[in-house]
């Protein structure tokens, strides 16, 4: 039988390294595929979850087991990664992430497959509420009330950002096919 | 027929890439170090002579703090790039602040049973981690069309010196800034509407948000003009009060620059300046936003050169304490006696920023430690100085501004000082200094920090009178119409005047305030409404006055109001240059919001104006406003 998420967050926040280990090495994975769709870069993605995991020995003991393990994590991860956005603008590097790939796009136009130039450009033009919520509901993995949950925002307001972003995507499509 | 969510989420999850096995074997490896050390601090921090929850918070946080340049150097042998160091030691120092897991590990273990410590802890707990919708909304990116303005949406901010950077930019078109305002206050008609009631407010941060944006090169947004708050950020010298009142009401009735068929009711206040050497011994808690957003040069940096400045207006028989928040709260300077220089220096240039910010409870520690000096006499106040942004810890607004509010009644004043721009979070910061008797005002220079922290502080932090409301009755035989010029924010209802539970603004020692009236006098060419049909027009009852002044304050602490006032008469008082000025900074503010009752008075007309009553304009103060004026005249074509 497998221990389930939250009793071993509960063991690590009270000073046990195993299932610490245990459970970081379970999650890490889901860490780094939502940082990337966070961010759009690999590199970025992956020093967000390195400050992430470097991090969460001394976040985890604020974890109390009353929301589902994930559900906080993922917080702490969208959490972070807005930091990180923050911290990069005051920095006025700007590295705008799905940003920087439109510029890529551009560059390497002849090596990008059509459909994968098509992904950069709605993540681009999505704004970031609804990237955020896109990202969290992508892999089927949390209900729209689990992302609410990890969003603080209400079920419904996920529902309609959803049905928002499919509104600008088939918007965009129809635009595209216009264009040609 | 094929959705386009499903195909971009088929999309994206093949585009993800797997991640790195050696580099997430590198990155979980510093996960157990971390893990290892966190649990090693936990062990050395629980043994502490402090009592206390709060003692017992920062010996906690202090010992994270001790243990963070070990944990660096272990960081260090774990073979990770040198570029993958950099990216840690931030990240560590906000592990360092983060209160949840600090606060509650402390509660759980030492399982302390006192009440307030139960107490303090839940209302800690009770936060979400972070307020992600805001702050996703906040840093929506721009749009592709939008790219090419990036660098310039970050370009003030970053490259913003002190004072001196009149370099045209454009207007950042994405940034989180929200301001506090009200639609402008409309033309009432007297035989309707004929009681006005409002609080005082001596609050200038509109003016330093103004000038910040007009000197970067663009006009400001017009919800960040509040024009009352314009017209008091000037020195004035109205007559001084005698004998025991703490300030003096001065009405002057004069024609109105703008229209010739209305005239202007100025009302100034004086407040009494004491003597400085009897003022009583001040207990200071700054407490400092020290988030990731604080490090722009005009932000932390000014923030401490400011705080040197007052520093040295303080006396020795003074406190200083300094709290933190970011991500967690922390005391990072013990209460010590403002001659204790080199130990607050030192303090001071200690801090640094980084991390998300949690403003309540950084607010609950700064009110305890306030609270725990406060000694017979002593006037507390808690100075917040933040770049607006509350975004993590702050679930409700509302139970900040209450918790606020009860704090108040405890005695202890909070003023705010919003630094930095791009983030300011004016609306916030409004209803702190509101809730808390405080005072609002924005350090944009070393300048505005001077006037602000030293010219200006004695009253920016000794109150002489609370709660301060004026309440004017105009007399409908005289004044067909009337309209108070700003004070939006500030509106009570007419039964609030006599209620004593109700807030309103305090006035500081040697505080200036003005508030002016627009009014059209019966008979008048400029009336704006047309009298009614089936009612009767009010008949002159034989009283030239054109309304009743009334004003209540409260002495510093008391409970009861005292009852100041007077009858206002047609064309009373001497006008001066203090009050053309004002009149000229009235127009300057109405032409930046709404224009609509100057008729065709421009910009040149208010240049002119303000240049005629400059007076001796020593700390040259108004030669700036000029300068604003033109900028705007500028910018407005």
């Amino acid at each position: 039988m497998i221990t389930s998420d939250e009793e071993l967050a509960q063991a690590a926040a009270s000073g046990d390294a195993g299932a610490f280990a245990t459970l970081l090495e379970r999650r890490y994975d889901g860490i780094f595929r939502l940082a990337y769709r966070l961010t759009g870069q690999t590199h970025q993605a992956e020093d967000l979850t390195q400050d992430i995991c470097a991090a969460l020995p001394a976040k985890i003991g604020g974890y109390r087991g009353q929301a589902k393990f994930t559900t906080w994590l993922y917080r702490v991860v969208v959490n972070a990664a807005q930091d990180m956005r923050r911290r990069q603008a005051s920095h006025a590097r700007a590295a705008a992430s799905w940003g920087d790939l439109e510029h890529m796009r551009r560059r390497d136009a002849a090596e990008v497959a059509e459909s994968l130039d098509w992904l950069y450009q709605a993540m681009n033009a999505l704004p970031e509420d609804l990237r955020g919520t896109l990202a969290l509901t992508l892999d089927a993995e949390l209900t729209h009330a689990q992302a609410a949950d990890v969003l603080g925002v209400s079920e419904g307001t996920v529902s309609w950002r959803m049905s928002e972003i499919r509104k600008r995507l088939r918007a965009m499509k129809e635009e595209e096919l216009a264009d040609e | 027929m094929s959705d386009e969510l499903d195909d971009l989420k088929t999309l994206m999850q093949a585009a993800t890439p797997a991640p790195n096995a050696q580099r997430k074997a590198e990155i979980l490896a510093l996960a157990q170090e971390n893990f290892r050390n966190v649990q090693g601090s936990h062990t050395a921090a629980r043994p502490t002579d402090k009592r206390g929850p709060l003692a017992r918070l920062t010996v906690g946080v202090k010992s994270m703090l001790d243990a963070l340049s070990h944990r660096g150097a272990l960081t260090a042998t774990t073979a990770i790039a040198a570029v993958a160091l950099v990216m840690i030691i931030p990240q560590a120092r906000d592990v360092a602040f983060e209160p949840f897991s600090r606060s509650e590990n402390e509660t759980v273990e030492t399982q302390t049973s006192a009440k307030a410590d139960s107490e303090m802890s839940i209302s800690v707990l009770e936060e979400p981690v972070v307020e992600v919708p805001m702050a996703l909304e906040d840093a929506a990116a721009p749009s592709p069309k939008h790219a090419g303005r990036l660098q310039v949406q970050n370009g003030p901010s970053a490259v913003s010196t002190l004072g001196t950077l009149i370099e045209p930019a454009p207007i950042p078109d994405q940034n989180t800034e929200s301001f506090a305002n009200a639609d402008p206050n409309a033309l009432k008609v007297t035989a309707d509407d004929p009681v006005s009631t409002f609080s005082i407010d001596v609050d200038t941060a509109s003016y330093a948000v103004i000038r910040s944006s007009l000197m970067r090169g663009y006009l400001p947004p017009k919800d960040a003009v509040r024009v009352e708050e314009m017209v008091n950020y000037f020195p004035y010298s109205y007559p001084v009060p005698e004998g025991d009142a703490p300030f003096l009401p001065t009405i002057t009735v004069a024609p109105t620059p703008w229209n010739s068929g209305t005239q202007l009711v100025h009302i100034g206040l004086q407040g009494v300046m004491p003597e400085i050497q009897e003022r009583p011994p001040l207990n200071l808690v700054f407490l400092i936003d020290t988030s990731g957003s604080m490090q722009n040069p005009d932000k932390l940096p000014l923030l401490k050169q400011s705080f040197r400045l007052m520093l040295g207006e303080l006396r020795p028989q003074d406190q200083v304490s300094i709290v933190t928040y970011a991500g967690s709260a922390g005391q990072v300077l013990e209460p010590t006696p403002a001659s204790d220089r080199s130990t607050i220096l030192a303090a001071l240039d200690k801090l640094e920023a980084g991390g998300s910010t949690a403003g309540q409870a950084g607010l609950q520690q700064a009110y305890a430690v306030a609270n725990s000096m406060m000694q017979e006499g002593d006037v507390s106040r808690v100075i917040l100085a933040t770049d607006g942004d509350f975004n993590v810890g702050l679930s409700d607004p509302d139970a900040l501004k209450d918790y606020i509010a009860r704090q108040r009644d405890t005695g202890t004043y909070l003023s705010v000082l919003g630094f930095g721009r791009g983030n300011l979070d004016d609306a916030t910061m409004q209803a702190l200094a509101q809730n808390g008797n405080g005072q609002a005002a924005y350090i944009d220079t070393l300048g505005e920090a001077r006037k602000v922290l030293v010219d200006q502080l004695t009253g920016a932090l000794f109150p002489i009178a609370d709660d301060v409301k004026i309440q004017v009755e105009f007399n409908p035989a005289q004044i067909a119409e009337y309209r108070l010029i700003g004070y939006e924010t500030r509106a009570l209802r007419r039964e609030d005047f006599n209620n004593d539970t109700v807030d309103a603004g305090e006035i500081g020692a040697g505080h200036s305030v003005t508030a002016i009236y627009e009014v059209t006098p019966v008979g008048s060419d400029a009336i704006q409404n047309s009298p009614l049909r089936y009612t009767t027009t009010t008949q002159a009852d034989g009283s030239d006055e054109i309304g009743f002044f009334k004003l209540r304050y409260k002495a510093p602490g008391d409970a009861d109001s005292q009852l100041i006032k007077q009858p206002m008469q047609s064309g009373q008082g001497e006008v001066t240059d203090d009050i053309r000025f004002s009149f000229a900074i009235a127009g300057f503010g109405q032409l930046l919001r709404d224009g609509s009752y100057l008729g065709d008075w421009t910009y040149d007309d208010a240049i002119a104006l303000a240049n005629m009553s400059k007076g001796d304009d020593a700390f040259g103060y108004r030669a700036e406003a000029v300068t604003l004026m033109r900028l705007a005249q500028t910018l407005s074509r």
